[in-house]
């Protein structure tokens, strides 16, 4: 520990304004605060402080999202074993979706954390952990077999126009993840959209296996179980598929409090609801497609979420309604649930605003009275 | 009349080193200061000169604005030094004690039988008017105002704070000569808002002539803002007065006897104290006359409660209002991959992404590092969660941020002072400093309302 505290001690110099380096200040900061908890102490204010920061947030978002990426590593390797039946074994299948999702985590990392930086250092500001997750969830929400250019611009979309033009994590109104995988269904419609989208692994043998469940209910034939999309061993986005893994994430989030159980209870009610309208039994929308990855890792983004208690109701109620009346009622597009977010990501804003507005009229009120 | 507020939003924090509760020794300091900073918005006039000797309760400056508001000496002796900050500021008043300690002699009265006018006279006379606080702003009360009513809170949840039950023992008469006084400033009643758990059995509850109110709840349920806003929230245009516990007795004790007497108990606590304890001291003393129950080396010494006291150094005075002292490990080393550790088991945090939360008995020896760097307002829930009032902090504080008066006023900027908020600001994520940004929106209030 000493060891690397002693080196970082001594590179910290020539990084720090003035030195040679100074223009990779942000980046040695981001490193130097990454092992050690930086030594600042308080200097007003409270004189204590409580021990969470950001990065213990993010990191438990992370930790939740785990089950869904280990899953994910499996999905992709039975995808292909299945499309093209070689007959792999258990770690073959590991190993080869390890080796298809690798270059797509790199290539959200090292575009993503290169913005981050660079804006950092342009604010003179300390790198934020936000791009932690938002790194983390972009590959999970991308068909496996998006082009690697094709990835980094959307990151590069998303990192500047969806966050640093408002000023950063914390400031952004969309989802940065949603909002690169939103840049990319319009931008480049022949590869995101239609059925290609949602395939695991475009597929020359059986047509009808690689569509997903949102495709076929589109179509009018749904040939999945309950259990078989519960489970997730099917086509779709890479991170989607398995709802068991992400309501287990979904329990670490409302365990240690960093999501909303408001948000994903009315997100589920909300769908629940507007189900009842469609031909297949109401609880296949939450778990068919992304509501269920979207209602828990996307919806609950505290930053561009409803931020008053009120508000989550409302929020969460309208993004699970949204999303199933788009999967109902809009033929040319089956999925819903990301443009439902980004939705009301939009009107966030707007129902905070009402909210916190009865509480001015209240207070108004009580002076008029009295 | 009593009423009982039950309040479940908060957090007491579990902070280690409580004093006992037993009286080590009687200090007589060898330094007292007594300083403008103290009291938000003051312009003061310096009225001696270093050298010049005076008695316990002569006057030290008075406020520029209204000159009959006076600063007293809480004890006799010599003026040792005025210090003077940036563009001569001043920053206080240091007396050097004599051997033996005189006072100035004021009537004894009784306020009951005076009028409203003569009460004011005799408080500002005595240079006890500096004791009354006015809600919103948090300033000294306008001898000219007639507030709505008078609060005092007989509840201390700041951590570690002093027990009011023990440091008003036998000053019951002190109390109910301030009582008796106060009443006489007001037409709305004096409102005494005490502990719950403590009702039945406190001296204090056969108090006359206040408006009984009990709450129930963590920190900052003993805030006077906080029952203020759950009693009778402050409209815009309306002002209320507070005064506390230990300023109440000592106004109570000047017009019962005479003798302008600021001898209080100090409770010597935080986690690095060396021998957290009470002791029997005088406002504004040298925090070096209990340097042996305090501590050395790399710590801080507050005076004040952890969350809103400020940082004086070893060689430091007592706040006026202030009757305890925290020591807290400063906390300026580095911790490798400390965010990523899964237990340290000896962090405390609100949040259920430490361990803490599952074990509610144990406390903390919390230092003053920071735990993380600073960003912008992201975990947006968390901060209503530790605040029982009506009000939405974030966006009282982005109101305050972007100086927009009216928004100031209409999210509930007249209901809070920067104590309020300061567990806000413990629990805050993003390690923003919010009592600042509070304290900024209310100086930037008193500037526009002049």
């Amino acid at each position: 520990m000493s060891a690397l505290r002693n080196t970082l001690d001594k590179m910290k110099p020539a990084f720090s304004k003035g030195g040679k380096l100074s223009a990779l200040g942000s980046f040695f900061d981001a490193m130097e605060t990454f092992f050690f908890v930086p030594k600042t102490v308080t200097r007003r204010g409270t004189h204590i402080r409580d021990s969470v920061d950001l990065k213990r947030t993010m990191i438990t978002v992370i930790i939740a999202l785990i089950p869904v990426f280990l899953f994910s590593i499996y999905n992709i390797g039975y995808q292909m074993n299945l499309a093209y039946g070689y007959g792999w074994g258990f770690w073959m299948i590991v190993w080869k979706g390890f080796l298809k999702i690798l270059p797509l985590y790199l290539v959200s990392y090292i575009v993503g954390l290169f913005f981050e930086c660079m804006f950092a250092q342009i604010k003179g500001e300390e790198v934020n952990e936000g791009y932690f997750v938002t790194g983390f969830l972009i590959p999970l929400i991308m068909p496996v077999n998006i082009p690697l250019w094709m990835l980094a611009i959307a990151v590069a979309f998303a990192v500047i126009i969806g966050k640093e033009v408002f000023g950063g994590t914390g400031m952004n109104i969309w989802n940065p993840a949603l909002l690169a995988r939103a840049f990319l269904f319009f931008s480049y419609p022949k590869m995101m959209s239609g059925d290609a989208v949602w395939v695991a692994h475009k597929c020359g043998v059986d047509a009808v296996s690689c569509a997903t469940p949102l495709s076929e209910v589109a179509s009018g034939n749904l040939h999945y179980s309950a259990l078989d999309m519960f489970v997730g061993l099917i086509p779709g986005s890479i991170g989607e598929t398995s709802t068991l893994c992400i309501l287990i994430g979904a329990l670490v989030l409302i365990c240690t409090g960093v999501g909303s159980w408001k948000i994903m209870l009315s997100c589920v009610a909300g769908a629940l609801l507007m189900g009842l309208l469609g031909d297949v039994p109401a609880y296949y929308q939450l778990i068919m497609g992304g509501f269920a990855f979207g209602c828990v890792f996307m919806a609950t983004d505290p930053v561009t979420s409803a931020q008053t208690e009120t508000g989550k109701w409302i929020y969460g109620f309208l993004v699970g309604a949204f999303a199933v009346l788009l999967r109902l009622f809009n033929p040319g597009y089956p999925e819903g649930m990301m443009l439902s977010i980004l939705l009301m990501n939009t009107f966030a804003p707007l129902i905070d605003h009402l909210v916190v507005g009865a509480n001015i009229r209240r207070r108004l009120r009580r002076a008029k009275t009295v | 009349m009593s009423e009982h507020i039950r309040l479940k939003k908060g957090l007491d924090i579990p902070l280690a080193g409580k004093a006992p509760a037993k009286i080590a020794e009687t200090v007589a300091p060898d330094l007292v200061a007594i300083k403008p900073a103290d009291f938000k918005a003051l312009v003061p006039k310096l009225a001696v000169k270093e050298g010049d000797s005076v008695q316990a309760g002569d006057v030290l400056f008075v406020d520029k604005m209204r000159q009959e508001v006076r600063f007293c000496s809480p004890c006799s002796g010599v003026v040792d030094q005025v210090v003077r900050g940036d563009k001569r500021k001043l920053l206080a008043v240091i007396v050097k004690a004599g051997k033996e300690q005189q006072s100035v002699r004021f009537d004894a009265v009784d306020c009951s039988r005076l009028d409203r006018q003569a009460t004011c006279s005799a408080l500002l006379e005595r240079g006890l008017w500096p004791m009354i606080k006015q809600r919103p702003y948090g300033i000294i009360a306008n001898p000219e105002d007639t507030p709505k009513s008078i609060f005092i809170s007989a509840m201390n949840t700041a951590p570690l704070a002093p027990d009011p039950d023990f440091i008003m023992e036998g000053q019951m008469e002190n109390l109910q000569a301030g009582i008796d006084a106060l009443g006489r400033l007001t037409k709305g009643g004096v409102h005494f808002s005490m502990a719950a758990a403590k009702e039945a059995g406190s001296a204090m509850h056969n108090l006359k002539g206040v408006i009984f109110h009990t709450f129930d709840g963590p920190h900052p349920a003993g805030n006077v803002g906080v029952q203020i806003n759950h009693i009778s929230p402050v409209n815009k245009g309306e002002t209320v007065w507070t005064v506390d516990l230990v300023s109440l007795a000592a106004i109570g004790r000047c017009l019962r006897t005479g003798v302008y007497d600021m001898t209080r108990l100090v409770a010597i606590t935080g986690p690095a104290a060396k021998e957290p304890c009470y002791v029997k001291g005088v406002q504004g003393m040298s925090l070096k006359s209990v340097a042996k129950y305090t501590a050395e080396g790399n710590v801080r010494y507050v005076s004040g409660d952890a969350l809103t006291g400020e940082s004086v150094g070893a060689d430091g005075f007592l706040g006026f209002f202030d009757s305890q002292v925290t020591i807290l490990e400063e906390g300026d080393y580095y911790e490798m991959l400390g965010w990523i550790k899964p237990f340290r088991l000896k962090k405390f945090s609100y949040s259920h992404l430490y361990w803490s939360w599952l074990n509610k008995k144990k406390t903390y020896n919390q230092d003053t590092n920071t735990n993380g760097g600073t960003r912008a307002f992201v975990v947006s829930d968390v901060y209503g969660k530790v605040l029982p009032m009506d009000i939405y902090p974030v966006y009282l504080l982005k109101a305050c941020l972007a100086k927009d008066i009216e928004k100031m006023e209409n999210l509930g900027i007249y209901e809070v002072i920067e104590e309020d908020l300061a567990l806000c600001e413990f629990v805050c994520p993003s390690k923003i400093e919010i009592q600042k940004i509070l304290s900024d929106g209310i100086d930037l209030m008193l500037k526009e309302m002049a």
